[in-house]
């Protein structure tokens, strides 16, 4: 695509890209770590993802004054709308990813003295998670339109792995109530990894959007696939 | 879809200059079609076709149909007087004639015999400069000269004056590239009121006035047209690369 | 920024000299256009204006038979005949014949002096007044019976060979006629062209041609138009020779690539902004020109038009081929008769050798002139009621 006549809208629609890609990557450490500190009981950890969630706060903050500077500034259209708009919602839904690893951190100093096992339906969860991220990332880096559709499909296995470990909880639970307060533990992690892997989709339903222009949220998977491969009519 | 105005494979060259190729459009009644496009993309030559001004370039040849509500507006029996009092053009430049602000209007409607007497006459001119929302500002001075107004006031003239025949369409040529915001927003304005009557296409430089004004937006590069569509989708999810290159600024 | 304000003063001082050089040429320039027009104005006016006083003598004419008979001579006491203009004498035998009861009676009036005794009592040099008629009419003078008055004859009186009778008054008519005719000829012509040349005619090599060829008429020597006058309207017309008509349409025939030169370039400079707004209300060619395009350019129009005719006013060789160059002692009383025109008449009197025609051609030129400036005046007064603001 060529540039833009005016050099500073260029650069200034770069520096917006950065900066998102650099919250992203802060969210996605935020995850991997404190999963990691639950898997080993490290609290020490744990703190760090607490405090280090402010600068994902912060990045939310600079990005939307800088997308509304461009707004005012550069009355933006077409794709560079798009790019816009998708960047005011993918900040929220990253933000909320990063509270949310935030609050897996937290669980696991809560319950440094019942620290929490069988945590492999919880694992295999969290990398499906991850992996969504990074996808959804990925893709809007690229511009990744089938990247990102895979993503969005690939939301029902999250859902599905959820599910399972939701079940095995309740049966440990179910086995020795003793487990209960673990349990509920387990599953308030469980739920934040889910929702993080919603706002992954999420995130790759604005990609789609953003590159072809289809808003493709709250529509079936059909309807989805057709609009993005053009087969419908163009709304007149 | 009946159009008010549609155009079949337009070509038209200046001697041996190819300005406009191979153009079909539609223009819908009751809505404002903006024509945009980098500077000699043929959009204001094909807006003075529509009027036949182009019959006045000598070396203008043209090929194609255009055709207002069905008829050929370039068969050889169209009395082109008759047809350019059927279609009202503003330019760019607003050039009331030398005369009354009540001759300005009172002009065409006078030669084209529509008017009888001189009550009727004072009626259709306070109509057409009340449509144009200019009455309040110069009723008292009607029979001042017209070059006498302010920029934007002459222009909300010249508007007044082509719409005091009742045209089936009206031809706007960058009608506010001369003048200030405000008076810019004025005409705006009035554009978005008229279209509920008439019928309007313009030709802009100015994108964003485009995306304010019109309804439908045609996109011109070279002597072609590259897409055509609602505003709305022009300016949000362009289909064709080139408009979506223009509309961003990154063309040239 | 310490560059901006230093300035190497040499530069400066060689670029103020220019300056001032060029000032002082202009100066210069204007200054001695000035004397030149000052020296003219003061050699024409202190020539001429002599000749619009005349000096009359009182006498007493007896309208004898004698006199009717053919006598003039005898009208005049003998005293006086050396006093009177022999001019005005012989009128009067023509004056009995129209009124015959006057025959026998005698009449006190006022007659032009004879040309030695007008410029002897003017003060000319030259006169050529023998001595003793010097005295008799300083004498005459003192008694108050050679007196000076306004030379009303000058304005009413045709051509003669007598000085002291000669006036005007027939070329005057002369050119007036000659002008009206011409402009009646050359203006609707010229502009109805112009017009068509400019806003209706193709532009194709037929155009350019006559475009090229009416400018290149305008700079033709005048005389070859008399020369045209002459074959095409006197010889093939058979237009009367030396009339005001031949003359008229002779110098139409010159005025006319004027008038469509300075009309074409009236419409060229009515902005093409007005025509399109006309066409674009749905105006008809003919409607957009005599609504829109023809008031606007009306100044332009009637400027070239009084320069052009005032041109004509004062051409003299195209009216020497067609004759206008007789002697012509009465006002013309139709326009197939031969008649002078004013430039015509200057020339012959200059040619003259009697000292007294010296004055006479110099209030030609005044009157000339006057008509000249008071046309040019016209014009721009013209000019100013008709522009409009666009």
């Amino acid at each position: 695509m060529p540039q833009h006549t005016i050099k500073r809208f260029d650069e200034e629609l770069n520096e917006l890209k950065d900066r998102i890609l650099s919250m992203g990557a802060l969210v996605e450490r935020a995850i991997r770590r404190s999963m990691k500190a639950l898997n080993k009981f490290d609290t020490d950890r744990a703190r760090k993802v607490i405090d280090r969630d402010r600068a994902i706060n912060a990045l939310e903050v600079e990005i939307d004054e800088m997308t509304r500077s461009i707004l005012a500034l550069r009355q933006p259209a077409a794709g560079d709308l798009r790019f816009i708009i998708t960047t005011i919602k993918i900040v929220t839904d990253l933000e909320r990813c990063g509270d949310l690893a935030e609050g897996i951190a937290k669980a696991v100093v809560q319950n440094q003295e019942r620290p929490l096992t069988n945590l492999d339906s919880m694992n295999s969860l969290a990398d499906t998670v991850c992996a969504q991220v990074s996808i959804s990332l990925d893709a809007f880096a690229r511009g990744d339109v089938n990247a990102a559709l895979t993503c969005v499909e690939g939301d029902r296995k999250v859902g599905k792995l959820f599910k399972a470990m939701q079940r095995e909880n309740l049966s440990y639970m179910i086995e020795d109530p003793r487990q209960i307060s673990v349990g509920l533990a387990a599953f308030n992690i469980g739920r934040n990894l889910e929702r993080i892997g919603s706002h992954a989709a999420n995130i790759s339903e604005m990609v789609i959007y953003m590159v072809k222009g289809h808003d493709i949220r709250h529509v079936d998977h059909e309807t989805a696939a057709a609009l993005i491969s053009g087969d419908m009519p163009d709304h007149d | 879809m009946t159009y008010k105005l549609e155009t079949k494979n337009v070509e038209l060259w200046y001697d041996d200059f190819h300005a406009v190729k191979g153009i079909s459009l539609g223009i819908k009644e009751n809505q404002v079609t903006a024509f945009i496009g980098p500077s000699g993309c043929g959009k204001s030559t094909l807006l003075r076709c529509f009027n036949r001004m182009n019959d006045r370039i000598a070396g203008c040849r043209i090929s194609g149909e255009f055709l207002l509500e069905g008829k050929d507006i370039y068969d050889p029996k169209v009395d082109v007087v008759h047809l350019r009092s059927h279609i009202g053009m503003v330019f760019q430049k607003p050039n009331p004639f030398p005369k009354s602000i009540f001759e300005n209007i009172a002009y065409a409607p006078r030669i084209h015999g529509v008017v009888k007497n001189s009550a009727d006459m004072d009626v259709l001119v306070e109509k057409s400069l009340k449509r144009a929302g200019l009455w309040n500002e110069v009723k008292d001075k009607l029979h001042q000269p017209g070059t006498a107004l302010s920029g934007g006031q002459q222009q909300r003239l010249c508007i007044a004056r082509a719409i005091a025949m009742q045209p089936d369409i009206i031809l706007m040529d960058e009608p506010c590239s001369a003048l200030d915001p405000i008076a810019t927003a004025k005409i705006e304005e009035l554009i978005d009121e008229l279209k509920q009557t008439f019928t309007i296409v313009m030709v802009t430089h100015n994108m964003q006035q485009a995306a304010r004004v019109s309804d439908q937006t045609a996109f011109f590069y070279l002597g072609e047209l590259i897409e055509m569509a609602d505003t709305h989708t022009i300016f949000t999810a362009p289909g064709k690369q080139q408009t979506e290159d223009y509309i961003t600024g990154r063309f040239g | 920024m310490k560059t901006t304000f230093v300035i190497d003063p040499k530069r400066l001082k060689r670029r103020y000299r220019a300056e001032k050089r060029f000032h002082a040429y202009g100066i210069i320039a204007v200054a001695l256009a000035t004397a030149f027009i000052a020296f003219f104005f003061y050699d024409v006016l202190s020539k001429g204006i002599p000749a619009f006083k005349t000096v009359e003598v009182q006498v007493v004419a007896d309208y004898s038979q004698a006199v009717a008979d053919g006598n003039y001579r005898l009208a005049v006491p003998k005293d006086m005949r050396h006093m009177a203009s022999r001019g005005w004498m012989r009128t009067i035998p023509m004056q009995l014949v129209d009124h015959p009861e006057l025959i026998g009676t005698q009449e006190t009036l006022w007659v032009p002096a004879e040309f030695r005794v007008n410029q002897y009592i003017k003060g000319n040099e030259g006169h050529g007044l023998k001595g003793k008629y010097q005295t008799i009419a300083d004498e005459l003078y003192k008694q108050d019976i050679i007196r000076i008055a306004f030379n009303w004859g000058f304005f009413t009186r045709g051509d003669s060979k007598l000085p002291e009778i000669a006036g005007v008054g027939a070329s005057l008519v002369g050119s007036l006629v000659v002008m009206f005719i011409t402009m009646i000829l050359a203006v609707p012509i010229g502009v109805v062209t112009a017009v068509y040349l400019e806003e209706f005619a193709a532009d194709n090599w037929v155009t350019r041609t006559i475009e090229i060829n009416i400018n290149n008429l305008a700079a033709i020597p005048s005389i070859l138009f008399g020369l045209l006058g002459l074959a095409i309207f006197i010889n093939f017309f058979g237009v009367p020779r030396s009339s005001a008509l031949a003359g008229g349409m002779t110098l139409a025939l010159m005025t006319l690539p004027i008038i469509i030169i300075s009309t074409r370039a009236a419409l060229r400079s009515v902005p093409n902004s007005i025509r399109e707004g006309a066409f674009g209300v749905g105006a008809s060619g003919l409607q957009v020109v005599w609504h829109h395009v023809l008031p606007l350019a009306l100044p332009g129009i009637l400027t070239g038009s009084i320069i052009g005719l005032a041109q004509a006013l004062g051409e003299t060789a195209p009216l020497l081929i067609v004759g206008m160059m007789a002697f012509i002692p009465e006002a013309p009383t139709s326009i197939f008769q031969a008649s002078t025109v004013l430039p015509a008449q200057i020339y012959t009197w200059s040619s003259d050798s009697i000292r007294a025609f010296g004055e006479l051609t110099a209030a030609g030129v005044i009157v000339l002139l006057s008509i000249m400036l008071l046309l040019n005046g016209l014009a721009i007064w013209l000019r100013h009621r008709t522009s409009q603001v666009w």
